[in-house]
C-alpha cells in the first residue's frame, strides 16, 4: 500500500523534490516489507537488508539532490517536464 | 647467404607497416630514414645474395626457400616460397637497386607538400609486392604480388587525390589493367584444372610432358597469360592507361611506370617461356604485339607536348622491344633490355622531375627552353639518358641491348625481315622524339626563370644512373667486338638459348652498323627540324594532312575515343535504361520499412521523465501479472 502510494506520487507530481520524496517512500515501503517478513519468520536477514537499503537511500538522496540542483540552475524551475531536452 | 632471401620482400613490407601506422606522427627525417633505409637494406641483401650466387651457384642453378604453406585444400597446396634462379636474381637486383636510387631521390623531391609518410608507405609496399612477384615459386603467390603492384600503382597515381583528374587517371589505370588481370586469372584456373599444380617449375615440366607443340590448350593458356602481360605492361591494345598514369608524382612514374612494374608482363612471359614455346602462334602474337606497339607508341611520342607523356610513350615503345624479343625467342635479350631500360628510363624520369620542379610544375615542353646553363645536371642527365634510349653507338647501354634484340630478331628462327624492319623504324622514331625533347627543352629561348635547384639527394641518384646508363651495356659485349656475353651466359641457366636460322646476307656487325646509321639519321632529322629550322617543323605540322596526322597521333591513334564508344558508352546507356529494375525496388522497400518504424518509435522518445516512469511501472505490472497468473 505504501509502495503504491510512492508510485502514484512519482507519476502524478511534477515537482522534482516531490518525486524524490516519492522515491524515498517506495524505498521505505520495501524496507518495511523486509522487516515485517524478518519478524514473521524470525530471521535476522530482513533487518540486514533494511540497513543496506538505508545506506543506499542516503547515497541516492545525495546524488539525486545534486542532480536536482544542477537542473534547477539550468532550467530555472523544478518542473520535471521542463527537462525534456532528450526528446527524440 | 642465400638463406637471407626471405628478408628481401619482408623488410620493405615491415617498413610499410611502420610508415602507415607510426609514420604520420614522427618527423620527416625519421620517415626518410626508415623509408629509404629499408630499400637500402634490401639492396645490400640482394647484392650479398648475388655475390654468393655467382661465387657458388646452387645445384641446377636454382634455390628454393619455403617459408610456410599458405593454402592446403584437397590436393591443392600453395606455399609461401621463394624461387631464385638467374632470371629472378637479375630482376630482383635491378628492381631493388633502381628502387633504392629512386627512394633516395624522392626523399628530397617529395619534401614539400603533405603526405610524406603516406608516399613512402605506398612506395615501400610497391617494392615489397614487386619482389614477391619476382621471387614467387607458384603462380598464385605471383598473382598476389601482381595485384599488389596494381593496387600501389592505383594509390600512387591518385596520390594527389584532391584533384579530380588524378583520381580519374588512377581509376583508369586500375580498370584497364583489370581487363588483363582477369585474363590472367582465367589462365591460372585453366592451367590448374588441366595440370593440377600452380608451382611454376612443376607446371612447366608437366606442360612440356602432356601438351604437344601447337596444342589448342597450350595456345589458349599462353594467350590468356599474354592477356595479363599486355595489360600490366601497357602493350597494344591495353596501353591507354600508361600515358594518363603520369598524373602521379614524378618518382612514381620513374619507379612504377618506367623501371619496374610495367616489366612485370615481360617477366611473366619469360618465367613461363616453356608454355609459350609450346604455342608458336601465341609467341608470334607476342612478337607482333611488340612490334606494333613500339611503332604506334613511337609515333605518338613524336607529337606530345607534355614532357612526361613523351617519356610515357617511349616506355610503351621500349617495352614493345622487349615483347618483340620475347616473341622471337630471344629471352635473354629481352631481360638485358629490361635492365638497361630500367637504368636509363629511371634516369630520364628523374631529370624530367628536376626540370618540372625547377619551373613551378610546368609540364609543357614548348613553354620551356634554354635550360642548358641553368640546370646542367638535368641537361647532361637528359643527354646521357636520351642517348642510351635512342642507342648512341658503342658507348651507351641502350645500344648494346637494343642491338642484341635487333640482331636476334633477324637471326632467330622465329623472327623475320618484317619484324626486324619494324625494330629499325622504331630506332629512327626513338632517336627523333627524344632529341626533339632535348632540343626543345634545353636549347632555344629561355621562357621561364628557374626557381628551384636540386640538392645532393637528387644529384647523386642522377649521377649514379648516368654512370649505369653508360656502363650497364658492357656486361654483354657482342660477338663482333670482343665476344664476352657474360650476361646472356648467366641467364642461360634459366632461359633457353636462341634458336638460330640461316643469317642470309646480314651479319651481327652489319645489323649494328645499320642500327647506328638509323640512329644518326634520326638525330639529324631532330636537329634539322627542332634546332635549325623550327619553321620547317611547324609548316609540316601546319598543312592539313600534317594536322590530321598530328591530332591522330596526339590522341594515341584514337584509342581512348574508340574505347569510349565501344565500351564505356554502351554500359552507361544500359545502366540508364535499367535504372528502375526490381532489384532496386526490393532494397528501396527495406529502406522504406526502416523509415516507417523509425517514425513510429520516435513518438515514444518524448523526453518526459514521468512518461518513462509510467512505462516502467506499467511494464512491471504486466510482467508480474504474467508471472503470477500463469
Amino acid at each position: 500500500m505504501l509502495f503504491a502510494l510512492g508510485v502514484a506520487g512519482l507519476l502524478v507530481r511534477r515537482n522534482l523534490l516531490f518525486i524524490l520524496m516519492s522515491i524515498e517512500i517506495m524505498l521505505n515501503a520495501a524496507g518495511l516489507a523486509f522487516i515485517t517478513a524478518g519478524s514473521r519468520w524470525a530471521q535476522a536477514d530482513g533487518q540486514v537488508m533494511f540497513i543496506f537499503i538505508l545506506a543506499m537511500a542516503a547515497a541516492e538522496v545525495s546524488v539525486g539532490l545534486a542532480l536536482v540542483l544542477q537542473l534547477y540552475h539550468q532550467n530555472e524551475s523544478l518542473d520535471a517536464d521542463a527537462a525534456s531536452g532528450m526528446k527524440g | 647467404m642465400l638463406h637471407l632471401l626471405f628478408l628481401v620482400p619482408i623488410i620493405p613490407f615491415a617498413s610499410f607497416i611502420w610508415l602507415a601506422i607510426i609514420g604520420p606522427r614522427t618527423s620527416r627525417n625519421a620517415i626518410a630514414i626508415v623509408g629509404v633505409g629499408s630499400i637500402a637494406a634490401c639492396t645490400v641483401i640482394s647484392l650479398l645474395i648475388t655475390g654468393s650466387y655467382l661465387a657458388s651457384p646452387p645445384a641446377e642453378g636454382s634455390f628454393t626457400q619455403v617459408l610456410w604453406t599458405w593454402i592446403a585444400v584437397d590436393g591443392f597446396t600453395a606455399q609461401i616460397a621463394f624461387y631464385l634462379d638467374a632470371l629472378s636474381l637479375i630482376m630482383m637486383l635491378v628492381v631493388s637497386f633502381v628502387s633504392f636510387i629512386i627512394h633516395l631521390y624522392s626523399a628530397e623531391f617529395m619534401l614539400e607538400g603533405e603526405g610524406y609518410s603516406r608516399f613512402f608507405a605506398y612506395m615501400n609496399l610497391f617494392v615489397a609486392s614487386m619482389i614477391t612477384l619476382l621471387l614467387a615459386n607458384n603462380l598464385l603467390l605471383l598473382y598476389l604480388g601482381w595485384e599488389g603492384v596494381g593496387l600501389c600503382s592505383y594509390l600512387l597515381i591518385g596520390f594527389w587525390y584532391q584533384d579530380n583528374a588524378n583520381g580519374t587517371a588512377a581509376q583508369k589505370a586500375f580498370i584497364v589493367t583489370r581487363v588483363g588481370d582477369t585474363a590472367f586469372a582465367v589462365g591460372l584456373f585453366l592451367l590448374f584444372t588441366h595440370l593440377d599444380t600452380l608451382d611454376v617449375q612443376e607446371l612447366m615440366h608437366r606442360a612440356a610432358l602432356q601438351w604437344p607443340v601447337g596444342s589448342t590448350l597450350a595456345i589458349i593458356a599462353s594467350a590468356l597469360l599474354l592477356g595479363g602481360a599486355v595489360g600490366k605492361s601497357a602493350q597494344l591494345p591495353l596501353q591507354t592507361w600508361l600515358p594518363d598514369a603520369m598524373a602521379g608524382p614524378t618518382p612514381t612514374s620513374a619507379l612504377i611506370h618506367a623501371a619496374t612494374m610495367v616489366t612485370a608482363g615481360v617477366y611473366l612471359i619469360a618465367r613461363t617461356h616453356v608454355l609459350f614455346a609450346l604455342a608458336p602462334s601465341t609467341q608470334l602474337a607476342v612478337a607482333v604485339v611488340g612490334a606494333a606497339t613500339l611503332l604506334l607508341a613511337g609515333c605518338s611520342a613524336l607529337v606530345q607536348h607534355d614532357i612526361k607523356r613523351v617519356l610515357a610513350y617511349s616506355t610503351i615503345s621500349q617495352i614493345g622491344y622487349m615483347f618483340l624479343a620475347l616473341g622471337v625467342g630471344a629471352w635473354s635479350a629481352a631481360i638485358f633490355h629490361f635492365m638497361t631500360h630500367a637504368f636509363f628510363k629511371a634516369l630520364l624520369f628523374l631529370v624530367a622531375g628536376v626540370v618540372i620542379q625547377a619551373l613551378h610544375d610546368e609540364h609543357d615542353m614548348f613553354r620551356m627552353g634554354g635550360l642548358r646553363k641553368d640546370l646542367p645536371y638535368a641537361f647532361w642527365g637528359f643527354v646521357i639518358g636520351g642517348s642510351a634510349l635512342a642507342g648512341l653507338p658503342l658507348i651507351t647501354a641502350g645500344f648494346y641491348s637494343k642491338d642484341l634484340i635487333l640482331w636476334q630478331t633477324w637471326s632467330s628462327a622465329r623472327g623475320g625481315t618484317a619484324l626486324w624492319i619494324a625494330g629499325l623504324v622504331g630506332v629512327l622514331l626513338t632517336s627523333v622524339y627524344i632529341y626533339r625533347l632535348i632540343f626543345v627543352v634545353f636549347h632555344g629561348e629561355k621562357q621561364i626563370e628557374v626557381s628551384h635547384r636540386p640538392g645532393w639527394r637528387i644529384k647523386m641518384p642522377i649521377v649514379v644512373l648516368c654512370a649505369l646508363s653508360v656502363l650497364g651495356g658492357f656486361v654483354n659485349i657482342p660477338e663482333a667486338r670482343g665476344n664476352v656475353p657474360a650476361f646472356t651466359t648467366l641467364l642461360h641457366s634459366a632461359l633457353p638459348e636462341l634458336v638460330q636460322r640461316q643469317h642470309g646476307i646480314i651479319t651481327e656487325g652489319l645489323s649494328e652498323g645499320i642500327a647506328a646509321i638509323t640512329f644518326a639519321l634520326g638525330l639529324a632529322i631532330a636537329y634539322l627540324l627542332f634546332l635549325r629550322k623550327r619553321s620547317l617543323a611547324e609548316s609540316i605540322a601546319g598543312n592539313p594532312i600534317g594536322q590530321a596526322v598530328h591530332r591522330f597521333w596526339f590522341a594515341d591513334w584514337g584509342m581512348d575515343w574508340l574505347y569510349d564508344y565501344l565500351f564505356v558508352r554502351p554500359v552507361l546507356w544500359f545502366a540508364k535504361v535499367d535504372k528502375n529494375d526490381f532489384i532496386d525496388a526490393f532494397y528501396n522497400g527495406i529502406a522504406l520499412l526502416t523509415e516507417f518504424s523509425w517514425r513510429a518509435l520516435r513518438n515514444t522518445e518524448n523526453g518526459r521523465l514521468r512518461w518513462y516512469a509510467a512505462s516502467i511501472t506499467a511494464g512491471t505490472v504486466i510482467f508480474l501479472a504474467i508471472v503470477l497468473w500463469t
